[in-house]
């Protein structure tokens, strides 16, 4: 069992009870909503007649449905505008914060909670997203829950919840030239496995940790769940203090000074204890591809696709399938692989340091014809700051549809998705069949920078030799 | 809120050979743009259903099964409670798998649809007779941790806490949730964050 980790410390700090099912009660010190997985669980409460045990706790803001290109209401999907209506009415009813199109800080729930400082160390978070492990980043323990849950969130600000073991993922070293933190969360699952985190929160550390940006470490963070993990962390260092300090809702003063004490005091300590660690050295690092059906499908984008024998048993079946409904063959480059979208957003990676890394591989340069090119910031925030410094006129002028703030072209819940077999190179999470918004669309995982050198050349293409011809 | 005893699940069953079935497959997301859960079974599998002429839940011969055996790792991905409200709505009581993603487990727990887990083995054992003798009555026994027909009788994996829960009738965790606000209300008073740190706490 792990001992004085930062999920020790944080879940032993917010049990409130241990419960006859042997599960822990834990309190949850920031609850974000949205519109999908809320309406039944505010529905619930008015069954039961409950309100919002912590509205001051909670925090709602509108991203999955909202379309990108025109947000003039009523939306052209009336079931779009059904749920939008329904959340304002929610919110509303029972007092939650929400952060709605016009207060310039909209946008995906994961982008916005740790760039308004409502998330920070030592916190749990809880959201009905899989992506919340996103906020580990600040040193939180982050995780997704489903609507039943969220009613529980809404009317205690708890959760019944098991224990997880912890797994220390260290990354020694540091990373070579265009490889990225996309470049590592993808690695991480390749080692580890889709399943090899079931069970476990992964606490993120070692030399190419404590280098990479915050921005970086959400990216990683928020692929957890991609190996299993419900939970990721990083534990918070000046990185992380130098990113909060000024933020809207991060302390101020004699505040602030007191957070830091608590912030650095959450941190695992020095003894603390591991189930498991697992080791990567940087250096081995290629920037990551994936070619088939699920996260874990990947390679290093210099390497020759694995043979399908290569798999144990179990996860032959779904290679095959990987391979069968991706139309490509083990042994063959991934290099080369034509593209009809390239998709630059989500949760994942649409912060204003993803676009400046987009901008600037685009820039003088050109999308190719044969490709669309969506580049969708994360917020509005995100998007304002990118205006600020001209990067929308780099992609506009390159091609590329410059657009409002949401999930996008992510998972297929607005206008943005694929059509037919079209096949996508894409900076989001998931490339499991259907994703996009087409049963047969086919979906490759990458960095920002792969899915820029690969819109450029019309096929997926290595953005270290890209760099070399600019 | 109403809960039930849940101690034995009898019935047929629909075999989902594939591994890493995420929620994506089980419901598609532009089922998820509703304010109810009302319907949401139309959306089971429906796209795979669609380019899959001999789906295992639209065979006939499947038709009114109440559980469901699946491979590893089933309901991966998204936290989307749609997906098993849409198995439950459609009928399904209980399921049996070689493993099970965390999120998809925990919401399976919440509207109370047990899980149990197998050795891949079994599971394809269970799966094959499923298959082939697709009228087969099976019996998935709770308490005793069991899946059984004819004379086999193989053993399941049912987390501890929450087969408790079960047998008790108090997997639906609000009310003990609920019972608990006045400790709720001091664990959050000893958070120093809850007042932006602005008293000195602890």
């Amino acid at each position: 069992m792990s001992k004085n980790t930062l999920y020790d410390k944080v879940w032993d700090s917010h049990t409130v009870a241990r419960l006859d099912s042997g599960q822990d009660q834990i309190f949850i010190g920031l609850h974000l909503i949205h519109e999908v997985t809320t309406p039944q669980a505010f529905g619930m409460l008015k069954e039961i007649g409950a309100g919002v045990a912590f509205p001051g706790r909670t925090m709602g803001t509108v991203d999955h449905i909202i379309p990108t290109l025109s947000q003039i209401r009523p939306y052209e999907d009336e079931q779009a505008e059904k749920m939008m209506a329904a959340l304002e009415q929610n919110v509303n009813e029972f007092g939650v914060r929400f952060l709605h199109l016009d207060s310039g800080k909209q946008g995906i729930v994961h982008v916005i909670g740790p760039e308004l400082g409502l998330s920070q160390p030592g916190m749990t978070i809880a959201c009905g997203d899989s992506h919340t492990s996103t906020h580990g980043a600040m040193g939180s323990l982050g995780f997704g829950i489903g609507t039943t849950e969220v009613g529980h969130v809404l009317a205690t600000q708890t959760l019944a919840l098991n224990r997880l073991k912890v797994k220390r993922i260290e990354v020694t070293g540091a990373l070579g030239p265009g490889v990225t933190p996309k470049d590592v969360t993808l690695r991480v699952i390749h080692d580890l496995g889709i399943k090899g985190g079931l069970g476990f929160a992964y606490e993120y550390g070692g030399d190419v940790f404590d280098a990479m940006s915050m921005e970086g470490r959400m990216t990683v963070c928020n692929m957890s769940i991609e190996g299993g993990a419900r939970i990721g962390y990083v534990n918070p260092d000046q990185t992380t203090f130098d990113y909060l300090e000024g933020r809207e809702f991060s302390p101020e003063g004699e505040a602030w000074e007191r957070g830091l004490a608590y912030w650095r005091d959450i941190a695992s300590g020095d003894d603390a204890e591991y189930d498991d660690v697992y080791e990567i050295a940087g250096e081995s690092i290629e920037p990551m591809v994936t070619w088939g059906i699920n996260p874990g499908h990947s390679v290093g984008i210099s390497q020759p696709l694995p043979e399908v024998n290569s798999f144990s048993g179990e996860d032959r079946n779904t290679a095959e399938h990987g391979y069968e409904f991706m139309a490509l063959n083990p042994g063959e480059s991934i290099l080369g692989t034509k593209v009809d979208v390239a998709f630059l957003g989500s949760c994942t990676n649409s912060r204003i340091s993803d676009l400046r890394e987009g901008a600037q591989l685009i820039n003088g340069n050109k999308v190719h014809p044969g490709v669309r090119m969506l580049v969708v910031p994360g917020s509005q925030q995100v998007k304002q700051q990118a205006e600020e410094e001209g990067l929308h006129e780099i992609f506009t002028e390159a091609g590329a549809e410059w657009r409002e703030a949401g999930c996008s072209m992510c998972l297929g819940m607005n206008p943005d998705k694929l059509v037919g077999a079209e096949r996508s190179i894409s900076t989001s999470n998931r490339n499991f069949i259907g994703r996009q918004g087409s049963p047969r669309g086919r979906t490759h995982l990458g960095s920002p920078a792969v899915v820029v050198s690969s819109a450029i050349a019309g096929c997926i293409a290595d953005p270290r030799e890209m760099g070399e011809q600019a | 809120m109403s809960t039930k005893r849940i101690e034995k699940i009898v019935g047929k069953a629909i075999p989902m050979p594939r591994d890493d079935i995420d929620t994506d497959r089980i419901t598609p997301a532009r089922f998820l743009k509703s304010i109810t859960f009302e319907g949401i079974e139309k959306a089971l599998f429906c796209d795979e259903r669609e380019n899959t002429p001999d789906h295992p839940v639209d065979n006939p011969a499947h038709k009114g099964a109440n559980m469901m055996f699946v491979g590893k790792n089933f309901g991966s991905g998204s936290s989307r409670e749609h997906a098993p409200q849409a198995l439950k709505r459609f009928g399904i009581e209980v399921l049996v798998g070689v493993s099970f993603a965390e999120i998809f487990a925990g919401n399976c727990f919440a509207i109370g649809v047990p899980l149990g887990v197998a050795s891949a083995d079994d599971v394809n054992e269970l799966i094959r007779q499923a298959q082939e003798e697709p009228e087969t009555r099976f019996n998935v026994d709770i308490r005793n941790s069991t899946v059984s027909f004819g004379d086999r009788v193989i053993p399941i994996e049912i987390q501890e806490t929450r087969k408790a829960a079960f047998l008790a009738g108090t997997w639906d965790m609000l009310t003990n949730l609920r019972s608990n606000l006045p400790q709720v209300e001091e664990v959050a008073q000893h958070l120093p964050y809850v007042t932006n740190f602005e008293n000195d706490a602890q």
